[in-house]
């Protein structure tokens, strides 16, 4: 039928403009751990556990996704991970 | 130099314990990252300080600056850059301002500083700025640590290391005095 095919489209659609966007935070060999899980419980308010947990992930795998949300958010979430001196980027959640 | 370090206070104060030489080295290195971060502008365009909007930020070729100011986007040289110039300018303004506190805190106080807790966040940002300065300058790598540590007196990165090393305690002191 000659509509299916635009109907299978349209979801592609949808998702392309809704697809939050994320923070991530890349480990670095100056930030101490401790410091590091500060920050995730000062600015984001995370219990210390997932702070930890964060934090563990930063320093074993290389990076870890912190937050996620619109794009005007993860703007704000960025430039405050970099005021505390946290190497951070942002990109659109894969 | 003696284990003096950070700590917190029943009444939510913390202190600082310094002697003169502690004291003159903190205000020296202040200093320089006060005039590395947030060097004075002369003939400023006035919106750029009214708006903290600088049409002229650009990533720098200095690694240490470069860490400070890191881009926002990974493989995005053009988002990065249209970040940079709306966001860099508040940045260098808030590093500024925390490096001043500190020296303001450190220059108002004798062997004992003592902080509130908001003067105390200051001086959390302003030492993790000046090892991220030192740190990069030191090319340290979480597998260099020891070679570093072990460094003979005479190689000219020793000194610089033991001050990174010293600050490294400190800031280790002071997360603890305020961590919640």
């Amino acid at each position: 039928m000659s509509t299916a095919p635009a109907e299978l489209d349209l979801p592609d659609i949808v998702e392309e403009t809704e697809r939050p966007w994320v923070t991530i935070v890349w480990n670095d060999p100056v930030n101490l751990m401790s410091y590091v899980t500060y920050v995730f419980m000062t600015y984001y308010k995370y219990p210390r556990e997932l702070a930890e947990k964060l934090m563990q992930q930063v320093h074993h795998e290389g990076r870890a996704v912190v937050s996620s949300g619109d794009r005007e958010a993860m703007e704000r979430d960025v430039t405050a991970m970099h005021s505390y001196g946290l190497w951070a980027t942002m990109a659109k959640d894969e | 130099m003696a284990v003096h370090g950070f700590r917190r206070t029943a009444a939510d104060r913390v202190i600082l314990l310094v002697d003169d030489v502690e004291k003159g080295i903190l205000s020296a290195l202040l200093e320089q990252l006060l005039e590395f971060v947030a060097p004075a502008v002369e003939d400023e365009d006035p919106l750029v300080a009214l708006v903290g909007l600088d049409p002229e930020a650009k990533p720098s070729d200095d690694p240490a600056m470069a860490r400070l100011f890191p881009d926002a986007f990974r493989d995005d040289p053009e988002a990065s850059g249209e970040f940079r110039r709306f966001t860099e300018r508040s940045l260098r303004d808030l590093k500024g301002a925390q490096a001043r506190t500190a020296l303001q805190t450190l220059q108002r106080s004798g062997s004992k500083v003592t902080l509130s807790l908001d003067e105390a966040g200051s001086w959390l940002g302003a030492l993790n700025d000046l090892r991220l300065t030192l740190g990069t300058r030191l090319e340290i790598t979480e597998d260099g640590m020891e070679e570093l540590a072990s460094l003979p007196d005479d190689d000219p990165r020793a000194p610089t290391f033991h001050v990174y090393d010293w600050l490294t305690f400190l800031q280790e002191s002071l997360v603890l005095a305020v961590m919640p």
